[in-house]
């Protein structure tokens, strides 16, 4: 706490030395969880109380951070600091937080209506700025907690309480808008497999900057299904592209698929007529976006294989700790400010 | 300073008021800008306003690009820019047709002959010229060639002509410094430092101050010269301020006095913008600045900072405020410090945007949905906006609420002679975190509760980092006591209660009555905000007339003093005077059920003293009809 007892020694990060072990019930808080029985957020808790003890995270350092939805009420069952904020505002008041405390690990828990609708805005300028957060927004394609009218991740078409006739527009790709702010850190990963999350959720945690993770979710009340024909256990080996840095982007329960470069794009192939060398080998670290948002377009609805992984991880200075060196920076030059001075700086007479 | 020395023989005024208007693109807010600081390092008291256009650029000569600068300068005390100008210096015939009207009858009116061509001339709507009109000849008209002998003045520097052209208002300002005695060293100085490095600008401004001065001197002006000597002001060390530069490093003051890092969160809007921009120069002192990507992120940002340890702030004018409200209201639940600085123009929509009004007061007070109570200060002069800043982080830092800051455009870009205060006399404000449990179950089991409130009702705060103290706080009705999500009906209407008493109580110092009141006359005249200057210069003239009236100006409008009742109703009649339709007189009435009465003005622009004096004289001789009046005590 001596970073906090002194708080104009700014933005100091104190070394706490390493974490103490902790289990689950550690992360899990004493508050009964309220989502509907069979709600895919429960997964996403699960597995999110599970890695917390791996992470080597300390629970008083750790701050969830959320706006209003179904999702946005994760923060009340992890046994960490947490705010439940106002829709679509998690980003902007987690960007406040991140910048005044550099020593916490803050997490943004949103739902599609929450991130991508109201606070579309908050989210691509808090990735724009590469702010250090652990973003992670639970795509249900629905809005859950109004009972259930379209969202803007919505497929086209789609019947909802007011869209009674189908959905006239079209839906925003979070992983393209995501891209498309230039995020450092983009991934996509789903409520029905515990291992792809945590470990998606762990590679998000150790990267330094904005971490953008859509979570897939189910929300069996409002939207039952939607990506049933990808996550389902069955159909997962044909339907789901996992991305893996280093190695050719291939799928199918025999890997017969692959995923190729084209100059419109890239396709799916088939890897027998195109041959392994045509496959193109996923890189996270190109710095360009232009492959990584053309995967993010493979999939036009969670009908057809999806490319599920890291779509890329780069690194670039992180927006709190460089303001905080501007701080620093001046004060190294000219010192700490003495306020009698700062009010005679300007002309200045005697009377 | 020879020259004043000599001039100190001129005759003497004991005020004037003088008004530089010109295109925007003629430096009228930097000329005015200077004969102010020369007048400040001279001794005289003095009041400014600045007025801008709202367009950037707009198209040059016209009358939507006239700026102007007035101010006012005296050897007493004075609390306004002025009534009415007693000297107009117009650069282009544009300005000289919208401003010509304020000039005092008499007024000495000085034009840039040069500008009143035929094309210009239309450009600002004339058929004819205006020099030759005969309304003109109730005024002291002197027409000077300005453009032309500033490039007679820079012909041997080596400047180009159009170079040369944009000096001019360098010219005027040597010369209403020579014909108001004004000392020349400081404009000096400060041309040298201002264009450092760039030679020949420096050499053109001096040189075409140099020929104004001359010209004041050698051209028939000679019987001309005044002088406006020192005012008898308290004794120390002065400075001239505006009030957003005082509202910022109110705001730094109130860091250091409370060990917190200030945290800025902002997006800019006029007249608050300046604010960002003076905040982001002080990293010295460890503040941080945060353009954010509109106002609601702003003040989410802020508030997400002062959950973290830092003095959360905001700054913004109404329209801004309007896009606040939701995350005030999410202060004020999870009753979190939080500072929100309105910077209020004229309204509604974009409005007037670099015009006053102070119009948003029942928003400050009511604008949030549910129960939402805050508490609201306003700022009276522009040096008043450093204590009122500081006023507002010790009840948001040591009460945990969100404070609502009113200041205006008039106070904002207004500036006047400050006496600094000792940084050591300042009070240090205390703030106190969490560090242990607070709640013990009947198992003997330890719980920190962020709910659990103490005496003065404040709940505890435990920041992020703190071991141990782990728990979840947000806008869903919380339990009194634990904090948890509850949506029983009784603890809804306590916390609803608990939210509205804990504001109430927050001690307020007890209004007084401004310096001249009595305590003894028939009519109140209650102000809030910027109305101070008018309302004092006002009852001093009404006093001066052998009439009385009594003054008292809110700095806390929410709670308000908890004596103003008892006072407001020891008077037979309350006026109020607000740059609006009516705001606070609406308050006090249900408030307190005193017959206040509204005195309005909305066009942009501050009460004049004379406006004010004419209301309360009219009123003074309605009660003096009905001098018994019991009835309506
Ligand atoms: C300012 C505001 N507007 C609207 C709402 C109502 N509202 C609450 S949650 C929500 C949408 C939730 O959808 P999503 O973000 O996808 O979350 P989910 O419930 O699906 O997890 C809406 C419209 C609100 N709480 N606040
Ligand atoms: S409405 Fe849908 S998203 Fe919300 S809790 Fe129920 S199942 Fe989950
Ligand atoms: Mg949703």
């Amino acid at each position: 706490m001596t970073d906090v007892a002194s708080p104009l020694h700014h933005a100091t990060v104190v070394d706490d030395g390493p974490a103490p072990e902790t289990t689950r019930a550690d992360w899990s808080s004493d508050q009964e969880v309220r989502w509907c029985p069979g709600c895919g957020d429960y997964s996403i808790l699960t597995a999110l109380q599970l890695l917390m003890p791996e992470l080597g995270a300390r629970r008083e350092k750790t701050v969830f951070i959320s706006g209003i939805g179904c999702a946005a009420r994760f923060p009340y069952y992890m046994n960490t600091y947490g705010v439940h904020t106002i829709h679509g505002r998690a980003p902007a008041v987690a960007t406040g937080l991140a910048m005044a405390r550099p020593d916490l690990d803050v997490w943004v828990i949103g739902g599609d209506g929450d991130m991508l609708s109201i606070g579309g805005n908050h989210l691509i300028h808090a990735l724009r700025r590469n702010v250090n957060l652990n973003v992670l927004l639970f795509n249900n394609q629905i809005y859950g907690l109004t009972k259930g009218q379209f969202s803007p991740t919505s497929q086209k078409g789609k019947v909802t309480k007011s869209s009674p006739v189908g959905l006239v527009a079209r839906p925003f790709n979070p992983i393209s808008v995501a891209l498309g702010a230039e995020a450092t850190f983009v991934a996509r990963t789903h409520d029905m497999d515990r291992h792809h999350m945590q470990e998606t959720f762990r590679r998000a945690y150790e990267h330094e900057g904005a971490a953008f993770v859509e979570v897939l979710q189910n929300c069996n009340v409002f939207n039952d299904g939607v990506f049933a024909s990808i996550t389902k256990k069955d159909v997962r080996d044909d339907m789901l592209i996992e991305l893996e840095h280093g190695k050719p982007i291939l799928f199918g329960s025999e890997k017969q698929y692959g995923v190729s470069r084209r100059p419109e794009g890239v396709v799916i192939v088939d890897v027998a007529e195109v041959g392994i060398e045509y496959i193109l080998v996923h890189d996270e670290g190109i710095r360009n976006p232009s492959t990584a948002f053309s995967l993010s377009r493979l999939a036009k609805t969670p009908a057809t294989p999806t490319p599920i992984g890291v779509f890329r991880a780069i690194d670039r200075g992180e927006f709190g700790s460089s303001v905080a060196a501007q701080i620093r920076e001046v004060q190294a030059q000219v010192g700490r400010g003495d306020l009698a001075d700062l009010l005679r700086s300007q002309p200045t007479w005697e009377v | 300073m020879t020259d004043i020395a000599e001039a100190l023989s001129a005759p003497a005024l004991d005020e004037v008021i003088i008004r530089f208007a010109g295109d925007s693109g003629d430096g009228m807010q930097l000329t005015g800008d200077r004969f102010t600081s020369a007048s400040a390092m001279f001794g005289n008291d003095l009041a400014t306003l600045p007025e801008y256009p709202a367009e950037i650029r707009a198209p040059a000569g016209t009358l939507a690009g006239v700026s102007a600068f007035q101010v006012h300068i005296s050897d007493h005390d004075i609390t306004t820019p002025g009534d009415a100008p007693d000297v107009l210096v117009a650069m282009n015939p544009a300005a000289l047709k919208s401003d010509l009207h304020t000039l005092v009858p008499g007024g000495t009116l000085i034009v840039n002959k040069d500008t009143f061509e035929e094309r210009n001339l239309a450009k600002a709507g004339y058929d004819h010229d205006p020099l030759e009109d005969e309304d003109l000849a109730g005024y002291r008209l002197i027409e000077v060639p300005m453009t032309s002998l500033t490039k007679d003045a820079c012909a041997d520097l080596g400047v180009k002509p159009r170079d040369a052209d944009r000096s001019k208002n360098f010219f005027a300002l040597g010369l209403l410094s020579w014909m108001y005695s004004r000392p020349v060293e400081p404009t000096m100085d400060w041309i040298d430092a201002k264009f450092a490095g760039k030679d020949l600008v420096i050499a053109a401004n001096k040189a075409a101050f140099n020929a104004g001065h001359a010209y004041g001197e050698t051209a028939e002006l000679g019987s001309q010269r005044v002088i406006v000597k020192a005012a008898p002001l308290q004794p120390g060390t002065y400075t001239n301020i505006n009030g957003n530069t005082a509202l910022s490093w109110g705001l730094v003051a109130a860091s250091q006095l409370s060990g917190l890092p200030l945290y800025l969160g902002s997006y800019p809007i006029t007249p608050a913008t300046d604010i960002l921009h003076e905040l982001s120069k002080h990293k010295a002192f460890g503040v941080t600045t945060f353009q954010a990507e509109d106002e609601i992120a702003a003040v989410g940002a802020a508030i997400g900072a002062s959950y973290g340890g830092s003095l959360g702030v905001t700054t913004t004018s109404g329209p801004g405020v309007a896009l606040k409200g939701e995350a005030m209201g999410l202060a004020v639940s999870l009753e979190l410090p939080l500072i929100i600085v309105d910077i209020q123009r004229g309204g509604p929509s974009t409005g007037l945007p670099t015009k006053t009004e102070a119009a948003d007061l029942l928003m400050a007070l009511y604008g949030r949905h549910g129960e939402s109570p805050m508490p609201v200060v306003a700022a009276r002069t522009p040096s008043d906006c450093f204590d009122v800043a500081i006023e507002a982080a010790r009840i948001a830092l040591e009460y945990q609420t969100p404070v609502m800051l009113l200041s205006d455009g008039y106070l904002a870009n207004g500036s006047e002679p400050w006496c600094l205060p000792e940084v050591s006399d300042l009070p240090a404000i205390e703030v106190e975190y969490a560090t242990g449990f607070n709640m013990v179950d009947e198992d003997g089991g330890e719980h920190f509760w962020p709910f659990q409130r103490d005496g003065d009702l404040k709940r505890p705060i435990a920041l992020p980092g703190t071991p141990g103290l782990m728990h979840r706080i947000g806008g869903i009705e919380k339990a009194d006591g634990s904090g948890n999500v509850s949506y029983d009906p009784e603890n809804h209407e306590r916390m609803v209660h608990l939210r509205d008493q804990r504001i109430a109580a927050i001690p307020v110092p007890d209004a007084v009555l401004e310096e001249g009141s009595d305590g003894d006359a028939d009519l109140l005249v209650v102000g809030w905000g910027s109305t101070w200057g008018a309302i004092a210069g006002a009852g001093r003239r009404v006093r001066a007339a052998g009439g009385r009236v009594d003054h008292v100006h809110l700095t806390h409008l929410n709670p308000m003093p908890a004596n103003l009742g008892e006072m407001l109703r020891s008077y037979r009649r309350v006026l109020v005077p607000e740059l609006n339709l009516g705001q606070l007189v609406k308050v006090l009435r249900a408030e307190y059920l005193v017959d206040a009465r509204p005195l309005s003005k909305v066009k942009g622009q501050p009460f004049t003293a004379g406006e004010i004096e004419h209301a309360v004289s009219e009123m003074l001789a309605e009660l003096g009809e009905d001098p018994d009046g019991e009835e309506s005590r």
